[in-house]
């Protein structure tokens, strides 16, 4: 399930973004934005190494959970600002080399009396067209079920999504993407409860 | 604090397990083999197959040969594995079956019991076989071998549990073998038992973690069995799993963490809710932080403790896992580029905790939060307590006091923004500097944050990402305000105020900001605020009235525009000034009504394009160049001077790429000041479309340009700097004009037909009782009629008033105007000179109508013997039909005798375009007929088509004369057959008589200087000559002669001639031509002329034509002499006159004579043309 899907143009000005909850719709601009930096690195890094090279998807960016830490007015601990996924049994180590580092920082800092207002880490992946668009997509990181392969699959999804709206003779690209099968598309993959 | 940052710490393998296998029997038979064993065993690598559908893995395996004890083997309920005994060895080198029965099979026994006892599968009994022994033993059959024995007896269906090892310490190919055969087997039982034995921990694990959710469950209990798990995986040295225990032991911790904090509370959790102490640093450098294990296993962790701890596992597997650049390259990435973002939000949260970032300063509460924190610190390690830079030093630091804090947050923060920067992460370095500036807003120090702010504005904008740039400028909002940046603070209240993103609250807020500044009573009067448009309010669209944009001097021109009003609210505005640049159009021409209303848009309706500010900014969004093409000419001869390209959008494309930077300055802004402006006073812009009505009147010709577009609020102005793209309008001046033109294609001279006068007004308005007076001329009537009419037509077609008036005008048609061209088929015309008197002008206007008369007129005078006849031919060169009347030949002339009889039997007749008519009359006269005849003819005429006019038109004339028309010779000729002959023959010679008779006494127009007198008679000479043009005739003999004929009534002269048909049928006859000869002037005679004379003389004495080689030369002559005129200067000859038409008769013309062929076969030639 999906938190938030940007679309962002070659010009890296958003051509779509939403996010579930809409609140914090801000925040995740903010995101979104700074997850560029690091998706305009890794393609860079790519261009670099594989002029040919046919994938889109860029992975996991990196995850966060720190997007705001507010302060809480008991100061008692309720719950560690650093939240795993619960893979059991999984064979998946990815994520969890990624974790190591957050691992590290947490306890070393040790803010014990800090609640983190949101309590799911969220994990950034990226994924770039040919033409330089990207799609950004944060996810829910509590969510077991999304492995690398589904969430290659939703973007998947979305890229076939965006190259119809592509199709559409009153679009001219560049513009706000404001297809309804779109949003459609956009809306099934977040509600989509795994 | 960063491993990574510092070499990395030597590996120091201080838990040397190694999987147990336990060893009974001889033991020191084992000793003599362990060293070999022990080395062999590693050697070679085995796959071990795994369940769960693991990967299978090659693994190097390793051994802790231990002696059989019966303590070794774990009690039912034991979960160590550490200490767990993979494998029971049984040595022996027993061969001898007396032996083997006496003690090796009880000890066996023994052993086996044992291991059944606690039900342990996992054995093998080696038998060593010596060479040496076997030699004593050479009897024994194989069959009865120990090694058969032991299998019988203990391995039933498992004879895979017995090895032979041969010769183990010796150096052969067989050793070798059994070596090898040994190993395998050994591993591979080894691995066997780890399977299972494993497969089985696993399960009870599962088993116990299945019952999590049951009370009483302990996670440190847990922990303890799966990191068993774990050590067992790192003993024989696969860290990947053993890595993937504590990951997964750190999930479950993390998800129970979330339960937990999601309300769904376990038990054991309690133990971490306990108030925290100590957060002491973590250590990378031990493998394993025994004092923390032990304190989760006593269960007295922390959270802060577990988490350490597992987290130090994780570092040492990942150590051990033998990929330094993956750990490094990972740390590197991660931590190196986000742990300084993540330190320094960890660090100010750190500070908000401790109300060191709060305004007021630390209270009691935060202070006491403080010190808890610093003691919880724990004590400084030694070995990085001689480091000035230690992280805990720092920590301690900032925490202890404001200032301090401050100062480490900010190096931080700086150092992460120059560090983003530096990496090419611009988007978060700003996204810090943001988190900076509102550290500073919070510290009160607008100054600083404003930097910030603008920063990560600027980086928004460029990337037109809405939300954060409404978000930050709300920021920047609150700071200018702080900093008293009044302008800059009403100009981002004014994009904000238009911005969607906001609140309608907010933007009501923001736009009451504005409001509320404006109506302020201005300390300086006449200071201005200058803003911005586009925030404000958008120009949508501009339509003139008239529609062309193109007004006369005085004329009122409207101007209404669509402003789209971006405010929230109503806003009132004190005026809408539209500055006006006016530029004087050099070519006059330009301002003529007409040019410019072909060269305007038609409908007067121009659109603008809407902000594209501030999304997208991409490049592709760029305006496209609108290039013109421009020439310039000289003014005085009109040639070209220059020609270029003018882009016309300039200053569009070339403004600064970071134009989004210069939005947010209002000083961009220049307020023109021009003398023509368009105002509109007291409007009020509803939020959306609002329609502006500017009118002006236009005063000065030229053309004016609208340039910036002001709305004042109070003090405040917005200000559209370029109106673009570019509007203009245009004021002319414009002289009256008359043009008169006719309806037709031309005028006829001779009938009635429209003109039609336009008058353009231009400047001057047309008053009642206006009226043009027109002076004519008198042979040109101007008939006025009762429908008369002028139709007036209004500015829309025409700029300026346009009169049409129709007049009937008729040309008399005089032959007496010059008539330009007197051949041709162009219709003679005539120029009629108007003087017209216009109201606006003091001077007559002088218009030329060119009328052309429709008719040409020849005659022809005819004769037939002495009787004459004048042919006058009508020719009508219009395209109009005519209807002719009343013709008359009137003789002008004064002789009283003569008498002109018509011959013309109707006396109306058509005469349609491109067509001729003739009229014909008879000369009579009683006594001597006049030398010459001067004639009027007329013939009146209308256009056939017309109805009948109410008025009469004048007939049209044409006088000629005819002299000399009276017949003075008859010519008569005949052509008799060859003598004996009835008809002529083709080549047979005829002779031709020609018969000249003198008609008439001597008469006035005899009297010339062939005229001879001698003894009263009077003769003179005249030149005969027999032409053939159609060459049916040969002329033989002398074609021609001089006669001298008596000038007497009926004298005749008779001329023979000979000529030859040369054609069958009937055949004109030749003509015959008769000429005046004339001598030539004795003045110029010279000798030549005398023998010239003589030689004619004496030709023109011969009359019988005998002279034939003269004739050909006298015929050249004479030919010559008809041609030319008779003025040949210098030579001497006779000139030949021809005689008038009128005065010859050839009664003979007409006649023809019958010619029949030579001869019967002859064959005839027809030629058809």
């Amino acid at each position: 399930m999906a938190v938030c899907i940007a679309v962002i143009a070659k010009e890296n000005y958003p051509l779509y973004i939403r996010s579930t909850p809409t609140e914090n719709e801000l925040k995740f601009h903010y995101m979104v934005h700074t997850s560029l930096d690091v998706v305009d690195e890794k393609i860079s890094a790519m261009g670099k190494a594989l002029v040919d090279q046919r994938e889109l998807y860029l992975g996991l960016l990196y995850p966060t959970e720190d997007y705001k830490v507010y302060l809480s007015g008991q100061g008692v601990c309720q719950g560690g600002p650093t939240v795993a996924r619960c893979t059991l049994g999984s064979d998946n180590l990815k994520p969890f080399r990624r974790k190591r580092v957050r691992a590290h920082r947490g306890p070393s800092t040790g803010s014990p009396c800090v609640t983190s207002a949101f309590p799911n880490q969220l994990c950034r992946y990226g994924y770039v067209t040919n033409s330089k668009v990207k799609f950004v997509m944060v996810v829910d990181s509590s969510n077991t079920a999304l492995r690398d392969n589904e969430i290659r699959s939703m973007f998947r999804k979305l890229h076939n999504s965006y190259t119809d709206v592509m199709c559409n003779p009153f679009y001219n690209p560049g513009d706000r993407i404001q297809s309804r099968a779109f949003d459609n598309m956009v809306t099934s993959m977040m509600i989509q409860v795994c | 604090m960063d491993a990574s940052e510092e070499p990395l710490p030597p590996v120091i393998y201080t838990m040397e397990n190694k999987p147990i296998v336990t060893c009974a029997g001889d033991q020191n038979l084992f000793t003599s083999v362990y060293p070999t064993l022990s080395q062999q065993l590693p050697r070679e690598p085995m796959e071990w197959r795994r369940s769960y559908g693991r990967a299978p893995k090659m693994i190097h395996l390793e051994s802790n040969f231990v002696q059989f004890k019966e303590e070794l083997l774990p009690k039912e309920g034991n979960k160590a594995l550490l200490t767990f005994p993979f494998l029971h060895i049984y040595w022996t080198e027993c061969c001898d079956t007396e032996v083997y029965k006496a003690t090796v099979k009880d000890d066996l026994t023994k052993w086996q019991n044992v291991l059944k006892a606690h039900s342990s599968v996992d054995w093998l009994i080696v038998i060593v076989e010596n060479d040496a022994k076997k030699k004593n033993k050479t009897n024994i059959l194989p069959r009865t071998s120990i090694v058969d024995k032991i299998r019988n007896d203990f391995c039933n269906k498992q004879s895979d549990r017995c090895v032979v090892l041969s010769d183990p310490l010796k150096d052969s190919s067989r050793t070798q073998e059994s070596w090898n055969a040994f190993l395998t087997k050994l591993r591979t039982l080894l691995l066997m038992s780890f399977t299972k034995n494993l497969g089985k921990f696993e399960d009870d694990m599962r088993t116990l973690r299945e019952k999590r959710t049951e009370p009483g469950w302990s996670f440190c209990e847990y922990f303890m069995v799966q990191e068993e798990l774990a050590f067992v995986f790192e003993m024989l040295q696969q860290f990947e799993d053993a890595l993937v225990q504590y990951d997964e032991l750190d999930a479950l911790f993390s998800q129970y963490v979330v339960n937990f904090g999601a309300g769904d509370g376990a038990n054991w959790l309690t133990f971490f809710c306990q108030p925290v102490k100590s957060w002491n640093g973590l250590i990378l450098r031990k493998p394993i932080d025994m004092e923390k294990r032990e304190s989760i296993q006593r269960r007295e962790a922390t959270l802060l403790d577990l988490r350490s701890y597992l987290f130090s596992r994780q570092c040492t597997l990942l150590l051990f896992l033998q990929r330094p650049w993956e750990v490094a390259q990972r740390a590197l990435e991660l931590l190196h580029n986000c742990v300084q973002e993540l330190k320094l939000l960890e660090l100010k949260s750190l500070g908000y905790l401790c109300g060191l970032v709060s305004e007021k300063g630390p209270n009691s509460e935060d202070l006491n939060r403080t010190v808890d924190l610093l003691a919880g610190l724990g004590a400084e390690r030694p070995e990085t307590a001689n480091t000035a830079q230690s992280p805990y030093k720092k920590l301690k630091e900032a925490l202890s006091s404001v200032e301090a804090f401050e100062k480490h947050y900010l190096d931080l923060s700086h150092a992460t923004i120059e560090m983003y920067t530096s990496i090419g992460r611009i988007r978060s370095a700003k996204f810090v500097g943001k988190d900076l500036a509102e550290f500073y807003m919070r510290k009160k120090a607008p100054q600083k944050a404003e930097i910030y702010l603008q920063g990560a504005l600027k980086n928004y904008l460029a990337e037109g990402w809405a939300l954060p740039i409404t978000h930050t400028r709300k920021q920047l909002a609150e700071c200018q305000k702080h900093l008293g940046q009044i302008e800059n603070y009403l100009q981002t209240s004014s994009l904000l105020a238009s911005d969607h993103h906001l609140t309608e609250e907010e933007r009501k807020h923001f736009c009451q900001e504005i409001l509320d500044f404006a109506s302020q009573p201005s300390d300086s009067p006449g200071h201005k605020i200058v803003l911005p448009m586009h925030s404000f309010a958008q120009l949508r669209d501009l339509h003139f009235d008239p529609s062309n944009a193109v007004v006369h001097v005085g004329g009122v021109l409207c101007v209404e525009i669509t402003m789209y009003s971006q405010m929230p609210v109503p806003v009132h505005v004190e005026q809408i000034v539209v500055n006006v640049h006016f530029s004087i159009e050099k070519n006059s021409y330009r301002k003529t009504a007409e040019w410019l209303t072909k060269h305007k848009t038609s409908n007067g309706i121009i659109n603008f394009p809407p902000e594209t500010a501030p999304f997208p900014v991409s490049q592709n969004s760029l305006p496209a160049l609108e290039l013109y093409e421009m020439f310039e000419r000289s003014p005085s001869d009109n040639s070209l001077n220059t020609t270029g390209i003018i882009c016309r959008n300039v200053h569009m494309l070339l403004r600064r790429q970071e134009s989004s930077s210069s939005l947010e300055m209002p000083s961009g802004v220049a307020l023109e000041e021009g003398a023509h402006v368009l105002r509109c006073s007291h409007v009020t812009l509803e939020p959306g479309a609002n329609q502006i009505t500017f009118r002006t009147q236009a005063k000065e010709p030229g053309t004016y340009t609208l340039r910036q577009l002001c709305a004042s609020v109070g003090s405040v102005w917005f200000v559209l700097p370029h109106i673009y793209p570019i509007v203009q309008y245009d004021v002319y001046s414009q002289e009256p004009q008359l043009h008169v033109e006719p309806l037709a294609d031309s005028l006829l001279a001779g009938i009635p037909q429209r003109v039609k006068f336009t008058v353009t007004t231009g400047h001057y308005t047309i008053k009642n009782g206006d009226s043009l007076q027109l002076s004519n001329a008198e042979a040109m009537l101007i008939l006025c009629q009762a429908e008369s009419r002028a139709v007036v037509y209004s500015n829309t077609r025409a700029p300026a008033l346009g009169g049409e008036s129709d007049m009937l005008g008729m040309a008399e048609p005089h032959r007496k105007h010059k008539d330009k061209q007197r051949t041709g088929r162009c219709m003679v015309t005539t120029d009629h000179k108007v003087s017209i008197d216009c109201p606006w002008s003091i001077y007559s206007t002088v218009i030329a109508l060119t009328f052309s008369v429709p008719f040409r007129t020849t005659h022809s005078l005819l004769s037939s013997g002495t009787r004459k006849y004048v042919q006058v031919c009508v020719q009508n060169l219009s395209e109009l039909d005519f209807q002719l009347s009343d013709s008359y030949l009137v003789d002008t002339g004064d002789s009283t005798d003569l008498q002109l009889v018509p011959l013309n039997t109707q006396s109306q007749q058509p005469i349609y375009s491109k067509q001729s008519v003739f009229f014909v009359w008879e000369l009579k006269w009683t006594e001597e007929p006049p030398p010459s005849l001067h004639c009027r003819f007329s013939v009146g005429f209308s256009p056939a088509s017309e109805e009948q006019l109410s008025i009469s038109l004048k007939p049209y004339t044409y006088e000629f004369k005819v002299e000399n028309f009276f017949t003075l010779y008859n010519v008569k000729a005949e052509i008799f057959p060859p003598s004996g002959m009835e008809y002529c023959r083709t080549g047979s010679l005829c002779s031709l008589e020609v018969l000249i008779t003198r008609l008439s006494d001597l008469l006035e127009v005899d009297k010339d200087e062939a005229l001879t007198e001698s003894d009263e008679h009077f003769s003179t000479k005249l030149m005969y000559e027999v032409v053939d043009n159609s060459s049916n005739w040969a002329v033989c003999g002398k074609s021609c002669g001089v006669i001298s004929m008596p000038v007497a009534a009926r004298a005749t002269h008779r001329v023979h001639m000979e000529v030859m048909p040369l054609f069958a049928g009937y055949l004109p006859l030749p003509d015959v031509r008769l000429f005046k000869y004339l001598p030539h002037h004795s003045a110029h005679s010279s000798q030549l002329d005398a023998d010239s004379w003589i030689e004619n003389d004496s030709l023109s004495v011969d009359k019988h034509g005998d002279d034939q080689p003269d004739s050909s030369s006298l015929k050249s002559r004479g030919s010559v002499h008809s041609a030319c005129s008779s003025e040949h200067k210098g030579l001497p000859m006779p000139r030949l006159q021809a005689l008038p038409a009128g005065q010859v008769f050839n009664s003979s013309s007409g006649t023809q004579v019958l010619v029949i062929p030579s001869q019967d076969d002859h064959v005839l030639e027809v030629s058809v043309t």
